[in-house]
């Protein structure tokens, strides 16, 4: 229920885009069989926001502990570069993809180490492996398009199970699993309280310094993970493309999931849904088909409605409005009722 | 009068910081401003260097009324501050910092070579002939607090403020700093001087003002002034009536429960030896400053000792870190409870259960329905006013954050227990509670360690009194002797044997 | 291994390749590695060189203009007979050009243009962008005849030169021809992943890609991507819908080898032959070559052994 309470918000917005996008896009709720799997808008809504769902995992975590991750998209851009090379050199799926999760937390073990032990600002700090993360990514697969026939490490991009595609699988395990960790465990408990005052913390006994490092390791696995998606995807690493500016969408995810960047509190369910508003916007302009000098404007124009109606203020100013008016129709039903 | 400030006051919200405060400052006069904490000396230097806005009251300097709106304000008028972190940038060089906003210009441009003249001019009178080419950040603390203060001498020149400015300096940069002082003095500028080292004060000041609660409470020469009358200034609290409420201390020797040999940490505290009895109340006492707060947070590995160890009677005890005293059955009610102790956003249960959980650790969580019952139990052992346990802590008044904090630290049954401050602004109610507490929790068998500023206090509870001065521990009272004159005579140094 | 130490080397780094006894020295300042066919275009010029004996200084700018710059006065100051500068912006250029025309060295811009006045260069070597969507659009023309043909577009990055240049061109061949209509038309941003992206949504709208019946990308880039969309779907690219795009990519003729694709425009990334021509004539008597020298636009489809242009351009760091 309390839940339910904390991502209302979020559903809603989702509701209102999907019906906003329906006007243009008719068919957009319509959901055909081909094959063995489901196809139709919302299903690539749910394939294709994969990799921002992915790193809004981790980013709502990061953000919880007052911090932010500016390097997931470039960490996506070397774990995808590591699996690719790895399966073109032969080493095989398995090995390739737990070299690629390994390069993500250990990019994620550098930002940590930056943030907790060194204590550099986390924007600085993460800052540093998003400029230089991508020059590594280039080192590995030589500047061109590294690509693959693994139909094996394919399947993790455009496959499916079940009739979903594997991208939706994984984000939805991630983020739900994560979601439980913390919830089910004290985790979350201990990541909401260091964000909010982590010298408090330590003094009460709270490990600060490993939950903090620990967080962004998880970042980084998350964004490994989202890479090895993008990899499988085209089938090849894009060392120069991949994750591109995907850290931004993925702040914003978080943020559309009503998760102060001050830290504390946090939802990763709420940014879930923000990630699926995100890809909704996107898949609705291309399905709109309106000229793409339009994209980005029609973008930020709605991002800015959604949050400005989920602001506090707004929302106290409309259970204001509502209150008011249902004491006043309450105050004339009692006159109507003396007469 | 260089300097005449009358019926000072300065209102926040809930507190009154300066009630009509008076204050002199002669030309040629060193003129120290003493009090504890929330005295009031930081509101009436804020107010009188335009850093606040005063609510009222008039400051007269050379026969005119001023109302500095701006500390540059303030500068142009005449009054100059030097703050003990000193406030100039070390990555520039050392003309430039002493020229900064005023450098000779040559057709628009900054002439450096005047620059660097005026420069040696500026430190000419202070006897310090150095390249003043280089980083202000190379040279020393004491090096670069005298370049603050000809600075601020040459921005304004008739009243100089020095706040805390020997806080981090060594005893022979302190003796540099305060020869430059007396020049300035001898030079006929007026200047107050903020410490709290009383052997300083006594050293270099003309004149004494105390300020206690906002309030002033007297002014005298140095000269005629009594160490222990400064003190009793100071805490507030006559030697003559002696609080009824003792501890009921028994002479009787408690089983030893933890020893600290040699414990110290360079530049903080001296080394030190202390027993803790079973059951026994120590109570730290001494000026803000004297290192009270710094021998508590060393032991519980917030900033740890460098030297000596701790032991009980089985073995010696890992202080290196708090979670560390954790595990050894420490806990520790910290001093500054909004930065240090409460996680204001989350509620009183995850405050009260917080400790308990990261001792259990994150995979172990505590079951809502036993988070509940601690919450609810320690809510009304300790009669914290709330709505409900799920309330933000943020939102409680200070004492019941107090009293959760406490009940924190009491979930986890700790055999040692460092009380910082526990009092410190909480209401009278509040106060006793706690107090009540303490010998609740001795009774049971714990072991505290109580640091206070207030001489009442620890002479109500304390079984022990420690005596600290200058980051030292200079006395230890028990039995007898615990009483409010022997406290504040040891605090003001003096004849009291250790 | 050597692109390997070129992108690890310091901006400025110089590396002397192919050190022939007595052939001339050209200073290279190149963009940087920001795409295969930039790398492919770094080793066909270094090959170029070797070939015909000539000393490269090469130097990798790495996107930054004021590095392109310091490398062209180290040129300079070096004595080089000839400079060749894929300049990274097209402003800004007068003051070092104007430093290289002093000094009588003569430029050679490749591949894209500068703003200065064009006696501060020998020539230009470059495509036509607007002819390549041209021959594009002219063999789809050609391809489909008098048969009706709903025809998707993937633009490129919003805004930029190829991307309007690549569009317009396409549109002139089309212009007269009614049973060819552009209906669905978005930008991929010239990747791959995009590319795949906005297919599948082009494929989604347009009745499950059974009204599509070609495929007009911007870059090889986003064609591979799109062909994976359009194979997912369940159609055969190549033949239930026809794909043509630009540039000549290795990736792509390996997909017309396997019949997933229809044509490509290639883009040479031989740029430096033209210009080693010009300047072997240059220097020989001074012949003055035309201010731009414009590269072909050569179409392979299908029947150009797709195949062996794989293998023979697989090697060149695409």
């Amino acid at each position: 229920m309390t839940l339910l309470k904390r991502i209302a918000p979020q559903l809603v917005a989702l509701a209102l885009l999907v019906a906003l996008v329906t006007v243009f896009y008719p068919d957009f709720l319509k959901i055909g069989i081909s094959g063995d799997r489901l196809v139709g808008p919302m299903i690539d809504v749910l394939k294709r926001g994969a990799p921002v769902a992915l790193l809004a995992t981790g980013m709502t975590l990061v953000i919880a502990t007052r911090g932010i991750d500016l390097s997931v998209g470039t960490t996506m851009a070397i774990c995808g570069a590591v699996a690719a090379s790895a399966v073109a050199g032969g080493w095989g799926l398995g090995p390739a993809l737990l070299l690629a999760l390994a390069a993500g937390a250990l990019a994620g073990l550098w930002n940590g180490l930056l943030v907790a032990v060194v204590g550099i600002q986390p924007f600085v700090a993460t800052l540093i492996l998003m400029t230089m993360g991508r020059g590594i990514a280039q080192l590995i697969t030589e500047g061109r398009i590294l690509t693959f026939t693994d139909a094996g490490f394919a399947f993790f991009g455009s496959g499916s199970l079940l009739g979903l595609p594997v991208p939706a699988w994984l984000w939805l395990a991630c983020g739900l699993g994560m979601a439980a960790l913390m919830r089910r465990t004290a985790l979350g408990l201990l990541v909401e309280s260091i964000g909010i005052n982590r010298r408090a913390s330590a003094l009460a006994g709270v490990n600060a310094t490993v939950l903090l490092i620990a967080v962004y390791v998880v970042s980084g696995l998350c964004a490994a993970l989202a890479g090895i998606v993008v990899t499988a995807d085209i089938r090849g690493a894009d060392a120069n493309n991949a994750g591109l500016w995907l850290e931004l969408d993925a702040i914003l995810a978080v943020v559309i999931g009503g998760n102060s960047l001050l830290g504390g509190r946090f939802s990763i369910i709420a940014s879930l849904i923000g990630a699926l508003i995100i890809q909704t916007i996107d898949t609705g302009i291309l399905l709109a088909g309106f000229p793409s000098e339009y994209n980005l404007v029609i973008k930020a124009v709605l991002v800015l409605v959604i949050l400005v109606l989920q602001s506090p203020r707004i929302a106290g100013e409309w259970r204001l409005w509502r209150d008011s008016h249902r004491a006043s129709r309450e105050a004339a039903l009692q006159r109507g009722a003396a007469k | 009068m260089l300097l005449t400030i009358r019926s000072l006051t300065k209102t926040f919200p809930g507190t009154r910081a300066l009630d009509a405060v008076d204050f002199d400052l002669a030309a040629g006069e060193v003129h120290a401003l003493l009090g504890e904490n929330g005295a009031g000396k930081s509101t009436l230097i804020k107010c009188l260097t335009g850093a606040y806005r005063r609510d009222g009251g008039t400051i007269t300097l050379d026969g005119a009324t001023i109302d500095p709106q701006s500390t540059v304000e303030a500068q142009e008028q005449g009054i100059g501050t030097v703050y003990q972190e000193v406030n100039l940038l070390p990555n520039l060089t050392v003309a430039q910092n002493l020229m900064f906003g005023r450098e000779p210009r040559r057709w628009g441009l900054v002439n450096s070579r005047a620059l660097r003249a005026e420069a040696r001019e500026t430190l000419r009178p202070y006897g310090l002939d150095i390249d003043v080419d280089r980083d202000l950040g190379s040279y020393s603390v004491a090096i670069q607090q005298i370049v603050a203060i000809a600075r601020a001498v040459a921005l304004s020149g008739k009243v100089l403020i020095l706040d805390e400015p020997t806080a981090s300096l060594d005893a022979a940069e302190v003796r540099m700093v305060f020869d430059v002082v007396r020049g300035l003095r001898e030079r006929g500028l007026g200047i107050v001087f903020v410490s709290h080292f009383l052997d300083q004060v006594f050293d270099l000041t003309d004149r004494v003002t105390v300020l206690r609660n906002g309030r002033k409470i007297v002014t005298e020469r140095t000269a005629e002034l009594d160490r222990v009358k400064l003190i009793e200034h100071m805490l507030g609290r006559a030697l003559e009536h002696e609080v009824a409420g003792q501890a009921a201390r028994t002479a009787a020797a408690r089983p030893p429960l933890l020893e600290f040999r040699g414990f110290g940490r360079r530049g903080v505290v001296e080394p030190f030896d202390l027993t803790v009895g079973q059951g026994e109340v120590v109570g730290l006492a001494g000026l803000l400053g004297s290192g009270r707060t710094e021998s508590a947070e060393m032991m519980f590995g917030v900033r740890p000792a460098q030297s000596g160890e701790a032991s009980d009677a089985q073995s010696r005890l890992d202080l290196s870190s708090p979670r560390a005293a954790i595990a050894e059955g420490f806990g520790f009610v910290p001093e500054e409870r909004k930065t240090d102790g409460i996680v204001a956003e989350l509620s009183i249960r995850e405050n009260i259960i917080l400790g308990l959980q990261a001792r259990r650790g994150w995979a172990r969580p505590i079951p809502r329905s036993e988070q509940n019952r601690i919450a609810d139990d320690y809510i009304k052992r300790l009669d914290i006013r709330t709505s409900g346990r799920e309330k933000p802590i943020g939102e409680l008044s200070g004492g019941n954050q107090q009293k959760a904090i406490l009940a924190r630290w009491l979930a986890m049954n700790p055999r040692f227990l460092i009380l910082d401050e526990p009092t410190r602004g909480i209401d009278v109610g509040a106060h006793a509670e706690i107090l009540r507490l303490i010998r609740e929790l001795t009774q049971a068998g714990m072991s505290i360690l109580l640091v206070s500023s207030e001489i009442d206090e620890l002479v109500a509870s304390a079984d022990r009194v420690i005596v600290l001065r200058d980051r030292r521990h200079v006395a230890e009272l028990d039995g007898p002797r615990v009483t409010g004159a022997e406290i504040m005579r040891a605090i003001a140094g003096g004849e009291v044997a250790a | 291994m050597t692109r390997f130490l070129m992108s690890t080397a310091a901006a400025l780094a110089i590396s002397a390749t192919a050190a022939l006894a007595e052939g001339e020295t050209v200073g290279f300042s190149q963009i940087g590695s920001e795409s295969g066919w930039r790398a492919a275009e770094t080793t066909l010029t270094k090959t170029q060189a070797e070939e015909r004996g000539l000393k490269l200084q090469f130097s990798d700018a790495q996107q930054k203009q004021e590095n392109q710059i310091a490398a062209i006065r180290s040129f300079i100051a070096q004595g080089v007979d000839a400079i060749l500068l894929a300049p990274v912006v097209a402003t800004g250029w007068d003051s070092v050009l104007q430093e290289a025309k002093e000094a009588e060295i003569p430029v050679v811009l490749l591949d894209r243009q500068v703003d200065s006045s064009d006696d501060l260069y020998l020539t230009a070597v470059g495509s036509n962008l607007v002819h390549e969507g041209e021959v594009a659009g002219k063999w789809l023309v050609d391809t489909v005849g008098d048969k009706e043909c709903r025809v998707v577009e993937l633009q490129g990055t919003t805004g930029s030169s190829p991307a309007i240049d690549r569009k317009k061109g396409f549109e002139n061949a089309l212009a007269g021809h009614d049973n060819l209509k552009i209906v669905r038309s978005q930008t991929g941003d010239f990747t791959r992943a995009q590319g795949k992206e906005v297919m599948e949504s082009f494929l989604q709208a347009e009745n499950g890609g059974k009204d599509i019946c070609a495929l007009y990308a911007h870059n090889d880039d986003m064609a591979v991507g799109a062909i994976q969309a359009i194979k997912e779907a369940g159609l055969k690219p190549g033949s239930d819908i026809l794909v043509v795009s630009i540039d000549g990519v290795p990736d792509l003729f390996q997909a017309m080898a396997n019949g997933e694709a229809n044509a490509t425009v290639e883009l040479t990334p031989n740029m430096a032959g033209p210009a080693f021509d010009a300047l072997e004539a240059y220097w020989k008597d001074g012949t003055q070559p035309p201010k731009f020298i414009q590269t072909e636009s050569k179409l392979y489809t299908q029947a150009d052994d797709p195949a062996g242009e794989y293998e023979r351009r697989k090697g060149l760091g695409y």
